[in-house]
């Protein structure tokens, strides 16, 4: 059984259709990469699978069940967390603040309004390893908004794998970055995937990381999926290189 | 990095507090000018849970002050001479009132949230303003005063004895500060900075915001609440002017000027507010315009509020 099944879904604002008719199938393990060009329905895509938009029809399957309807955190208590294309962090709050709130949440103490010592030092710890995941452990004790933009952006990858997903959605991971924080990003990406076996869908630009990455590619254009197939097979599909690649290059 | 009560901030503000009767005096103030700046702070630094640590402006918060204050006035003077079953019922009012209230607007955000507070809000103070044979209408709640406190060994009198009134009113406030303090150094009160951060994230990270601004909502009615019940002592007078929306605005006036990010920076605030009134408007009729001028100088110039260029200073 898969993952994350979209069957069919459309969705429409106000006669403009953004997603037309879509389905994708994500395998446990897997890591999908959705690419196309701009304005061709990515984002509204993403938002119909993690609650921020409801479709206008079709049906999103999550582990067996039907999660069509239910609101975004639901959603994450059912295992599926997501960032988003521009970085959404805490700014004024410290990179511990940050993971530590995330990591509270996801143990189920956001409604505590004290922590038992035994606790707090689960929660520490789990903070801890995500410092050492992901490098920021230098830079604990700094303000988020005060970080360059990669770091913020490994900041809100590290929140939102504290929340321990089955499924992590990532807009446009390396969106404004530099050379370097483009294959920081990368390294990390892939070491959480291979690593910590989290199934991964994520939109991207860069052809070299989407190359570098995944497993399987689905190209929409227009709202419509256009090819799916592996990096190789997109790469010689000709209906691609007019639609997409051709132009991108 | 937000402000929680730092230790040595901390210390200061409790040995004034706590000192207070014996100095207001020498500075040429007294000591129910004191009680009156701790009831003031404690309305504010409870509307600043709301404001400065969820990140939500109520417009509306006389509304449950003023429930405070007639629920002590109501009970005393009809119901039962008893202080604390006065300040029992002022609570238990104004927190009801808040959550039935915060049910049906906590969907709202910004603009609209403050707005439909005040809406609110002014349906209270109508109902006080009105209806004249229970409340005593325009001309307020009086003939009744508050009761000195039994302990079973000794008596409280905080009718004849201002000190003895003022550390009762400090007693309340350190409770509920310690409360809110508490709240917010745990995972509750963390995931309040959360939405007043980023609401987006915070529902992506599968808080359901509008349960907790309603949480927080009611928290923060709660304590104001319990500040107008120490008014309406303070005043041994209910006055519907306590539930208007003006009242409302002064407590928001009090938290910005003292520095809403600033755990303490309300108490600040409501002391810089209050006494100023006190000695501005012995001289002239207009001290609002005075305070209105400060207030329009500190945000204009120091947007973190009074505490908040102490604090820069202090860390440069």
């Amino acid at each position: 059984m898969s993952l994350l099944r979209v069957e069919h879904v459309t969705k429409s604002f106000s006669g403009l259709v953004a997603v037309s008719d879509v389905s994708m199938e994500v395998e446990e393990g897997e890591l999908r990469a959705v690419i196309g060009p701009n304005g061709a329905g990515k984002t509204t895509f993403f938002n119909l699978i993690s609650g921020f938009l409801r479709p206008s029809s079709g049906r999103i399957v999550f582990d067996g069940s039907d999660i069509t309807q239910l609101l975004p955190a639901r959603r994450v208590w059912r295992g599926i967390a997501r960032t988003f294309q521009v970085t959404e962090v805490f700014p004024e709050l410290t990179v511990r603040e940050n993971l530590r709130i995330a990591v509270e949440v996801a143990s189920g103490y956001r409604l505590r309004p004290w922590l038992s010592r035994h606790s707090a030092g689960k929660v520490e710890c789990r903070v801890g390893e995500l410092f050492e995941m992901s490098g920021l452990g230098p830079r604990a004790d700094r303000r988020v908004g005060e970080l360059s933009h990669g770091d913020q952006r490994a900041t809100e990858i590290m929140m939102s794998l504290a929340l321990n997903p089955r499924l992590l959605l990532l807009d446009e991971p390396t969106a404004g970055m530099g050379d370097q924080e483009t294959y920081d990003i990368t390294q990390l990406i892939r070491k959480l995937h291979k690593e910590q076996r989290v199934s991964i869908v994520l939109i991207e630009h860069d052809m070299r990381v989407i190359f570098h990455l995944a497993d399987r590619i689905m190209v929409l254009a227009e709202g419509k999926m256009l090819a799916e197939g592996t990096p190789d097979q997109i790469a010689a599909s000709e209906a691609v290189q007019t639609a997409y690649l051709g132009r991108a290059a | 990095m937000t402000r929680l009560p730092k230790h040595s901030t901390s210390m200061v503000v409790w040995l004034l507090l706590l000192t207070l009767p014996f100095w207001m005096s020498a500075i040429g103030g007294y000591t129910a000018l004191g009680s009156r700046v701790v009831v003031l702070a404690l309305a504010a630094m409870s509307l600043n849970f709301l404001l400065g640590f969820t990140g939500v402006l109520s417009f509306g918060h006389a509304a449950y002050f003023g429930l405070g204050v007639y629920g002590v006035g109501l009970t005393l003077k009809y119901l039962l001479p008893n202080t604390l079953v006065g300040i029992a019922v002022g609570v238990l009012a104004g927190t009801i009132a808040a959550a039935v209230v915060g049910a049906l607007i906590v969907r709202l955000r910004g603009v609209y949230f403050a707005m439909v507070t005040i809406a609110f809000g002014q349906v209270f103070y109508f109902i006080a303003y009105r209806w004249n044979t229970v409340t005593g209408g325009d001309d307020g709640l009086s003939g009744w005063r508050r009761v000195p406190i039994e302990l079973g060994v000794t008596r409280l009198d905080i009718l004849g004895n201002d000190k003895a009134f003022y550390y009762l009113v400090l007693f309340c406030f350190a409770g509920a500060v310690t409360a809110m303090a508490g709240l917010l150094a745990s995972p509750f009160g963390r995931t309040l900075l959360a939405i007043r951060e980023n609401e987006r994230r915070a529902r992506f990270l599968g808080i359901p915001v509008d349960q907790h601004i309603w949480l927080s909502w009611v928290t923060s009615c709660m304590f104001v609440s319990l500040a107008g019940a120490l008014y309406a002592l303070l005043n041994n007078f209910a006055d519907p002017h306590d539930l208007r929306w003006d009242q409302s605005g002064d407590f928001v006036i009090m938290a910005v000027l003292g520095g809403m990010r600033a755990f303490w920076g309300p108490l600040i605030g409501a002391a810089i507010f209050v006494v100023l009134q006190d000695y501005v408007s012995s001289q002239t009729e207009n001290w609002m315009s005075f305070i209105g001028l400060f207030f329009i100088l500190v945000v204009l110039f120091f947007p973190r509020g009074v505490l908040g260029i102490l604090r820069r200073k202090s860390a440069s």
